[in-house]
């Protein structure tokens, strides 16, 4: 930040000074701004950083006496592994699905006009905000009902990968409309094939973008409750957002050793993967959704 | 101000079909075929998971069909009766009114807000200080909504809450007492990433160059904002509203907090056809309530490309 320079003339030197004393209060407004928000964020969050580790967890936050048993105790429990296996294996599916999808979509939206499409976008877009919800549960079931996908997992990425395919469109044709086209043209004049000139071109350029969506789709799906719990039959099957449910719901006192190793077992993945790609690619709207 | 940059390309219902945002048409020789090809698979599941159940919606709420009983077999058509029944019901326009005010106070307020001026006060700044800053606003984004609703729950207990701990109130029952506030906050602090993000890429087309000539100027925080920054990300403040506001109104996760109560004070629309349709098994009724929350949907957005119209002829 640089200070506020004067001019060589005309200004005296009390209103220079009463420039830098309202420079160093805005400064100092600024800090103890950020660091109100940093504790509104952290102090839900502190929790999850302590009960797991304490001995008697308790539902406030102090300081744990150490102990790692919870995590041997959850080990025991026969479905909370093999739930974070069952997560891993929809985030994926549904993740690989939409960067694919809404890839071809986007570029095809962005590069060929197509009469209408913005307004296709924009009604996907609304439709996709409420349909995912709790509104369309009903419909979802039968449907999923009669296409055999009941007790799929095939059918809760299906389901879920349609819900999230617009706004990952939305998202990812922002990013194709803002690369330049030279190289795809120089490309085709070398005989590149369109799926060619897409893999070898455009997805280098866009990966901040695909990298964003992707990050985005398993954290949604990772998530999601709604789907899996009503397509899913049986504890082998659920995902841990139905298991981390049922641990809160299931027989009046909640165990809170259980409980709290769990959430955070279940949290860590998502977080990781999110520093990973945000060292690595940068995890940003670049240049904005624009419009 | 004239935006350089203005888009002339958002003309919604096909007024102005040869939308002009693409770089350059067609650089890889695509053509209209292939072009079609490459959306098919994404049209597909779209259409099938999402404009399907939206039209078996727009059915099941003009009929009487429910989870249960007779009319679970045989469901009949009642024609609009689901929507006069719920348009003068007690309960639907509370929820409503609650909903508008879910969405007013924390996406609007909240998430907007805070996320515009967690953006502009680290506009310039790098290093740890921003990384962290960025971080835990991020990490309540990225969590399971399972994982931070207990975590809140945990925060707000009336016994051994930290929060009750932290402010001294010790048996202050914040979900009882105050559940509309308590889901507010709570949802401000679980969407704000999207808006800081969002406007720290905005606030970077913002030339620095501009902010300098303005404080030189005199002019104070307030009026660079008003003049020289805001005209210039009017068009992202305008996108964020529109998506934040319409997930905020469909979202789900107060259920996992409040349930709705206490008394249904804090019982939003998604929550309420959650309640009526698969507690209650009103199937029908719960549809055209689903129905009713889309044409509000369809409003809010029709509001904000009005709004974005209006640029359009500014520029």
């Amino acid at each position: 930040m640089s200070t506020v320079t004067t001019t060589t003339d005309g200004t005296g030197t009390a209103d220079r000074s009463r420039a830098a004393v309202r420079h160093m209060l805005a400064r100092i407004g600024r800090y103890v701004f950020l660091c109100l928000v940093l504790a509104f964020f952290a102090l839900p969050l502190l929790w999850l950083a302590t009960a797991p580790f304490d001995d008697t967890p308790t539902i406030g936050t102090s300081l744990p006496d150490f102990t790692l048993d919870n995590f041997r105790a959850l080990l025991d429990n026969p479905y909370a592994l093999t739930s974070l296996v069952n997560s891993v294996w929809l985030a994926g599916g549904t993740a690989l699905l939409v960067v694919t999808f809404a890839a071809l979509a986007a570029y095809a939206l962005s590069r060929v006009r197509v009469p209408g499409r913005d307004a296709l976008l924009y009604g996907l877009l609304l439709l996709s905000s409420i349909v995912t919800g709790t509104a369309t549960m009903v419909p979802l079931f039968e449907l999923a009902f009669r296409l055999h996908l009941i007790d799929s997992r095939l059918g809760v990425i299906l389901i879920l990968t349609g819900g999230l395919l617009p706004a990952a469109i939305f998202i990812l044709k922002d990013f194709m409309d803002a690369t330049p086209t030279s190289y795809e043209e120089s490309a085709r004049v070398f005989g590149a094939s369109p799926l060619q000139i897409m893999r070898h071109i455009v997805v280098p350029v866009v990966r901040p973008g695909l990298a964003t969506v992707g990050v985005w789709a398993v954290a949604n799906v990772w998530g999601n409750f709604l789907v899996p719990f009503l397509l899913l039959r049986g504890p082998d099957k659920a995902p841990a957002a139905v298991i981390m449910y049922t641990l809160y719901t299931e027989g009046g006192q909640a165990d809170l050793r259980l409980l709290s190793t769990f959430s955070l077992l279940y949290s860590l993945p998502v977080a990781l993967m999110f520093v990973f790609v945000s060292s690595r690619y940068g995890f940003r709207f670049h240049g904005g959704i624009k419009r | 101000m004239v935006q350089v940059t203005s888009r002339p390309d958002e003309t919604v219902g096909g007024a102005r079909p040869d939308t002009g945002a693409s770089p350059a048409p067609d650089a890889a020789g695509l053509g209209r075929a292939r072009a079609a090809g490459f959306l098919v698979p994404s049209m597909v599941l779209i259409l099938l998971f999402l404009v399907v159940p939206a039209a078996w919606t727009i059915y099941l709420g003009v009929t009487n069909y429910r989870l249960t009983g007779l009319a679970a077999a045989n469901p009949e058509i009642v024609g609009l009766d689901n929507y006069t029944r719920a348009l003068t019901d007690e309960r639907f326009r509370t929820s409503l009114l609650l909903t508008l005010q879910f969405v007013l106070g924390s996406a609007v307020l909240g998430q907007a807000g805070l996320g515009f001026a967690i953006a502009f006060a680290l506009r310039d700044r790098r290093g740890p200080l921003r990384r962290v800053v960025e971080a835990f606003v991020l990490l309540s984004w990225i969590l399971p909504s399972s994982v931070v609703a207990f975590l809140w729950i945990a925060l707000l207990d009336r016994d051994a809450g930290t929060l009750n701990a932290l402010l001294g109130t010790p048996g202050m029952a914040w979900l009882l007492d105050h559940p509309m506030l308590s889901i507010v906050i709570f949802n401000t602090w679980r969407g704000t990433a999207f808006s800081m993000m969002l406007y720290a890429a905005a606030l970077e087309n913002v030339p620095r160059s501009h902010l300098e000539t303005a404080r030189l100027a005199g002019a104070s925080t307030w009026q660079q904002l008003r003049d020289v920054v805001f005209p210039r990300i009017r068009g992202h403040v305008l996108t964020n509203l529109l998506l934040i506001s319409l997930w905020t109104f469909n979202d789900f996760t107060p259920f996992l907090i409040t349930a709705g109560g206490p008394e249904q004070r804090s019982e939003v629309l998604a929550v309420y056809v959650y309640k009526v349709a698969l507690s209650g098994g009103e199937l029908g009724f719960g549809a055209a309530i689903s129905f009713i929350m889309l044409l509000i949907n369809l409003v809010i957005a029709l509001v904000y490309l009005r709004m974005l119209g209006r640029r359009k002829e500014r520029a």
